[in-house]
């Protein structure tokens, strides 16, 4: 009996630990701080050499920005910036997702290293005037930190997929677009660095972590570049 | 001996329920109410989880004069949507809030009663015949 009972206690204690180890699992552990962030991104080009392993940079770009400024990749030579996708009319994620990449753009907005580039999905709508409006909305007065651009639409789409995001037209979803709402962290050599969930805020919490890490990485790589 | 048997078991069960407790906590958003519940569903990605809105973007629901002023016209604009300039506390805003068909009328009504009765409003609550009546106005009212 006494023994029964003792073994009905371990039993619980043990299935309580193995529930609290296996629904640990819901809430994401942010990883801690790294040396170097890794290079990330798609590689479709046949490898020239058995070394030629990276993926493909980010593929030459012309928008236009919220003041009417036409941005290219050369607008980010020798910065790293942070990118997204959204529309302005967009009912759903784009809100917090926007809010929360306000909060990275706050934390940096000091640094001119730091760059911001929001592509609109939906240039039809979102005219040079509608992303001037909502940038300054949203508190943005100056274009050259935070560029809302926009450009034909399958580029846009083109971009998207190399910055690892999705974006799509698809008429089932409020507003008529379906996209992630992920933030894309670029080096100054086109490389995709991080992806971050701009939905969920621990995830913005470690690109705000990553972002000085890679600014130390271009900073330790400049005297060598200049050779 | 037997005591130590029935002091395990208690510490047992004891350890289950606070680590239940612990862990679906990270699992799921604890919930007051159905209103909070809606809000956090349907409202809080735009109007934030405070409902502090979103700079001038999005007028903030939390200490909102519009949530007071437009009281009778509230279950409808939930219903139906709005867009165009609105003005709440002295800011202009001016984006697209879409519609809830979605909803049934209780739902609107727990849901606007949390807004009504939280997060800085102080305002009369709704019956749920009260905003059916009201929904009425724009044909909205689904009865249930």
């Amino acid at each position: 009996m006494t023994n029964s009972f003792r073994r009905a206690g371990l039993l619980l204690a043990a299935a309580g630990a193995a529930l609290s180890l296996s629904l640990g699992g819901c809430s994401s552990e942010p990883n801690s701080s790294v040396e170097r962030l890794p290079v990330l991104g798609f590689k479709s080009a046949e490898p020239t050499s058995p070394s030629d392993t990276l993926p493909d940079p980010i593929p030459a770009f012309r928008l236009t920005n919220q003041d009417r400024q036409v941005i290219t990749n050369q607008t980010f030579a020798g910065k790293v910036y942070v990118t997204d996708f959204f529309f302005a009319t967009c009912p759903s994620i784009c809100p917090k997702m926007q809010s929360e990449l306000l909060r990275v753009y706050k934390a940096f907005e000091t640094n001119p290293d730091v760059l911001f580039l929001s592509h609109t999905i939906d240039p039809a709508h979102d005219s040079i005037p509608v992303l001037r409006d909502y940038a300054e909305r949203l508190g943005i007065n100056d274009a050259s930190r935070w560029h809302f651009a926009t450009a034909g639409r399958d580029s846009v789409f083109a971009l998207a997929k190399a910055y690892m995001t999705g974006a799509e037209v698809d008429a089932a979803v409020p507003g008529g677009f379906a996209h992630s709402g992920t933030f894309a962290l670029v080096d100054s050599q086109r490389r995709v660095r991080g992806v971050y969930d701009g939905m969920v805020p621990e995830q913005v919490d470690q690109l705000i972590k990553d972002i000085p890490v890679l600014l130390k990485e271009e900073a330790e790589a400049q005297p060598v570049a200049a050779k | 001996m037997r005591r130590r048997g029935h002091l395990l078991r208690l510490l047992g069960a004891g350890g289950l329920l606070l680590t239940l407790s612990f862990s679906l906590g990270s699992c799921f958003t604890e919930r007051q109410n159905e209103g909070a519940q809606l809000y956090a569903t349907h409202c809080s990605s735009c109007h934030g989880d405070q409902g502090q809105g979103l700079e001038r973007l999005i007028p903030p629901v939390a200490a909102a004069d519009y949530i007071a002023s437009n009281r009778a016209e509230l279950p409808c604009l939930v219903r139906k949507g709005m867009q165009g300039d609105i003005v709440v506390n002295g800011i202009h805003y001016n984006q697209i809030m879409p519609g809830h068909e979605d909803l049934t009328d209780s739902q609107i009504t727990n849901l606007l009663n949390f807004l009504q009765t939280n997060w800085g409003n102080t305002n009369q609550p709704y019956t749920i015949r009260e905003t059916a009546e009201l929904l009425g106005r724009c044909n909205g009212s689904d009865g249930q």
